[in-house]
């Protein structure tokens, strides 16, 4: 193995919270009570909760060893296709913790909260005008939120109108969550399987839309990596039926400042802003998928809205069209402050850039590993692109050995068996912060993998070997559910 | 690189895009500006808000300020929490996979149900989400009751998710003595389930072991949820007393107020429901050498294998968060978390009882934990007014939620309130 920054390390073993610890250690500094002892009487009362008793010292190792199990963008690259793996800048941390900002209570009148309701009025514009739409809700707290607001609005606006349309065209090339999102706000999914070059052909949207279709969700560039360029076609087929169009935005990082979305007849776009504008995705979560809407969708915005009034902001609830609202309070606020700074930093020309260097990147790994591995669609690519492994299987190696190889020379793997339209797909998205040097490492790597394939399979189907732990039995995990230590 | 994929400029990657969706200018944002500009301009911002200044804010309504450990803060600053994706590759993941593993095992500890899920977005959510799970389970029944006393933006976010369905949300009054009254429940058809919140909105601890009898009498589900669980650190769990679901808002364990958001949605229920539970769960099993990992689990529920008939479309959640608040319970321990919870009932009741005696009346007079509900025979707006220009900030006007309590203001106190201050809050109503 001569390629790529994968080697061993040092890994310690961590023992579950609950078998560590003694009875009266504690890693809190806890405040002496300067007030009387309040009786507590009644049956409500309970014994108290049975968790572990543990030193600060106790904890800090812990989560530090855990955290020396998990690869990370500050670990190394992250070519996680769909998800935007970029690297996020530390300024937006220490930024969005600033004291007056952490400690900013939600429920205070608009007068005290001006600072906080500026940065969300202001967020607003900004998504507004890179993505060419209207209006924006930050409220949605991540992007299969932000689906199902844009599919709440939907319903409600042909609710408004008196019209009863209870289906929606979704391409198989969509994400995952759309049909979710759609059947949650009672719309039944019609699936439109996409051409034979990988795009949503006009004709089949055409001989699926009437006027008992809510109209089309599309994700552009889709999942194959490909910008619909019929899309203004595609479009105008769902306007002429009096349809709707939702536009998937994850795939944003690939058309800052290059494609108009409103231009190209969407009418309500959700946004990643974990992936797009560089929030850090924390294992999971926090996300934020606010929803950029047209005009004629504005009245059915979630509640509340920040509004500008001369100089100050205020909250305003009165909208009787409105869906109402999707969340406790305004979204993700913490994950908005970091887009905010993420966007102040970059600034128009640099966001085009990152959309620019995006593509380009894809667009060179692509070129690089196209001979090796099977291009599921040779089309131009925008932000990532989607191979297979066709040329593979005859030596009995898969996308999913191949993908834990890649493990071993020091790379997260790719997203693999997505989108289903490709069998065995590998969607590779390195993102705009990854230099020419380390995106020829990760080629080198993947071309060595691929070599290997015919040369020793057998090594590959043990891979990874280098984690603290090799493949895991996820049959049994989910035959015999153990979700907690007490199951 | 351009030679690579034959172009001559960078516009060249994109000339494939069609003319009439092209992106017309420039795009209209400010910047760039340097980390030194960036940070004026933050700061800038945190300077307009009130709470920058403020010695305290007694006022929780669902955001709850309370101490957050250094070691929490420190430990999951670290960029390898931070900075992963889902864990989609066991192998490379198991730091959060394992963490999340003890998250769902402390969360069903202290809710007192057998299993919970990796999080949800927020309590309003979760709430909203544990109803439409309840409908799926009780299949043929089409209406959910929630009580009046739940936190009002969950019943609204609650109404938004349920909207676009046939299903019916009928309302329960509050009693004179805070708690939910159920007296109405035996005349509403095809119920699924009821939703209570303990302690709740009003600060007042919910009898919830007599309200599970009355429900499941009805052939209903029991759905619990709070939003400050720092109290089950004293209380029974709702899950003990019989809440099938049980579910609400984390933000008190080690989380940030951060004007509402980032929170964290904990969902928890009995083991019949676990394949109708929504959200992610991770699950213990070994890799191929026999040793113990874990794997994100039970995926057939879930969006991407079973598309329109998942049990939810959460994707992403709010891992981070769920990670903190179980460093923030593993930092301050079984025994810890309930002298917390002692110290935050204790405070309240002394501002509660110096209100009291200053000419305050409790309007409601069930057991509280750290909030309650007060009117007054002054004017308290102007009080309220005065002691803000001394930086304290005194409790929330309940008349925009609750019409029909009029004049009358909740109030928090949690450790973080020291005796003094709460005296020259007392001192001040008094005069």
């Amino acid at each position: 193995m001569s390629n790529g920054p994968g080697i061993s390390g040092l890994i310690l073993d961590e023992p579950l919270l609950w078998e560590k610890g003694k009875p009266g250690r504690t890693g809190f500094s806890m405040p002496e009570s300067d007030v009387p002892s309040a009786p507590c009487e009644g049956s409500w009362y309970g014994d108290g909760v049975d968790l572990p008793d543990l030193s600060e010292v106790d904890v800090i190792r812990h989560y530090t060893r855990l955290s020396q199990y998990n690869f990370a963008i500050d670990t190394g690259m992250y070519p996680l296709g769909s998800c935007t793996m970029k690297y996020n800048p530390k300024l937006h941390e220490k930024l969005a913790s600033l004291a007056p900002i952490a400690a900013a209570h939600p429920l205070l009148e608009d007068e005290l909260s001006q600072g906080m309701l500026r940065l969300i009025y202001e967020l607003k514009q900004f998504l507004a005008a890179i993505t060419g739409m209207d209006q924006v809700s930050l409220q949605p707290a991540a992007g299969a939120q932000g689906e199902l607001t844009a599919m709440l609005m939907f319903a409600a606006y042909f609710r408004k109108k008196g019209e009863q349309r209870t289906k929606i065209i979704i391409p198989d090339t969509a994400h995952g969550t759309n049909p979710a999102s759609a059947a949650l706000c009672g719309f039944t999914a019609v699936s439109l399987p996409s051409g034979p070059r990988g795009y949503v052909e006009p004709v089949d949207v055409a001989a699926r839309m009437d006027d008992q279709t809510a109209g089309i969700m599309l994700t552009n560039p889709n999942t194959l990596g490909l910008f619909e360029e019929s899309v203004r076609e595609i479009t105008d087929i769902v306007h002429r039926h009096g349809g709707l169009v939702y536009g998937d935005g994850a795939n944003m990082n690939a058309v800052m400042g290059i494609v108009d979305i409103k231009r190209c007849g969407v009418d309500a776009l959700h946004l990643n802003l974990h992936k797009t504008f560089s929030t850090p995705h924390g294992g999971g979560g926090p996300g934020a998928g606010p929803v950029c809407v047209v005009d004629e969708l504005v009245p059915f915005l979630p509640t509340p809205v920040v509004e500008k009034d001369g100089d100050s902001y205020r909250l305003v609830d009165n909208l009787p069209d409105s869906i109402g609202r999707v969340h406790g309070f305004f979204g993700n606020f913490s994950v908005l402050v970091k887009a905010y700074c993420y966007i102040l930093s970059m600034g128009p020309e640099n966001l085009k850039k990152a959309s620019q260097l995006a593509v380009l990147n894809a667009g060179y790994v692509k070129e690089a590993l196209r001979d090796v591995l099977h291009l599921a669609f040779d089309r131009p690519c925008m932000h990532e692109c989607v191979f297979s492994d066709k040329l593979q299987r005859g030596d009995k190696v898969t996308t999913l050995d191949m993908a834990k190889a890649l493990i071993d020379h020091g790379f997260h793997p790719p997203t693999i068996y997505f989108p289903l339209v490709v069998p065995g797909a590998i969607m590779i998205e390195p993102t705009e912060t990854e230099s020419k040097d380390d995106l020829d490492t990760f080629i080198a790597s993947f071309k060595e993998v691929v070599a290997q394939s015919s040369t020793d399979p057998e090594a590959l189907h043990e891979a990874p070997r280098r984690p603290k732990l090799r493949r895991l039995d996820e049959t049994r995990a989910a035959r015999k559910p153990k979700l907690t230590g007490d199951m | 690189m351009m030679e690579a994929v034959g172009i001559d400029d960078l516009a060249g990657l994109f000339s494939h895009i069609p003319d009439e969706c092209r992106f017309a200018g420039d795009i209209e944002v400010p910047g760039p500006l340097t980390e030194w500009d960036l940070t004026r301009r933050l700061e800038g911002l945190g300077q307009s808000m009130a709470v920058g200044h403020a010695r305290a804010v007694l006022l929780g309504a669902g955001s709850y300020h309370h101490y957050i450990p250094e070691a929490v803060k420190s430990v999951m600053g670290r960029a390898e929490f931070l900075t992963s994706y889902t864990p989609y590759q066991p192998e490379v993941s198991q730091g959060t996979l394992q963490g999340i593993f003890e998250f769902q095992t402390l969360i069903a500890r202290l809710l007192g149900v057998q299993v919970a899920n990796a999080s949800m977005y927020d309590g309003g959510s979760a709430l909203a989400e544990a109803l439409l799970m309840a409908l799926r389970i009780k299949r043929k029944k089409t209406t959910v009751a929630i009580s009046r006393a739940i936190h009002p933006h969950y019943r609204q976010v609650v109404k938004t998710y349920l909207a676009p369905s046939s299903f019916t949300i009928v309302e329960l009054p509050v009693d004179a003595s805070g708690r939910t009254d159920l007296s109405g429940l035996d005349k509403i058809d095809e119920c699924a389930a009821v939703a209570l919140q303990s302690p709740n909105f009003f600060g007042v601890i919910e009898d919830l072991e007599q309200a599970a009898t009355v429900i499941h009498d009805r052939d209903a589900l029991f759905v619990s949820c709070f939003s400050e669980p720092l109290a089950y650190g004293l209380l029974r769990s709702p899950g003990s007393l019989g809440a099938d679901i049980v579910c609400g808002e984390g933000q008190s364990f080690g989380i940030a107020q951060s004007f509402g958001g980032a929170g964290l949605g904990l969902f928890g229920c009995r083991s019949e429901f676990i394949r109708n539970m929504p959200g992610r769960v991770v699950g213990e099993t070994v890799d191929m050498d026999g040793k113990r990992g874990f794997v994100l689990t039970l995926s057939t529920r879930e969006q991407h294998i079973r598309r329109e008939k998942a049990t939810s479309n959460i994707c992403s959640n709010q891992g981070i968060c769920a990670l903190t608040a179980a460093a923030y319970l593993a930092a301050l321990g079984g025994s810890g978390l309930r002298q917390l919870a002692k110290l935050n009932y204790d405070k309240a009741a002394y501002l509660k009882n110096g209100l009291r005696e200053a000419g305050g009346k409790l309007l409601f007079e069930a057991p509280h934990f750290n909030e309650f509900v007060m009117r007054f025979d002054v004017d308290f707006t102007s009080v309220r007014a005065k002691l803000m220009d001394k930086g304290i900030i005194a409790g929330l006007d309940c008349t925009r939620f609750y019409p029909e309590y009029e004049g009358a203001f909740l109030f928090c106190a949690t450790e973080t309130v020291s005796r003094e201050l709460m005296d020259e809050l007392i001192d001040e109503v008094r005069q």
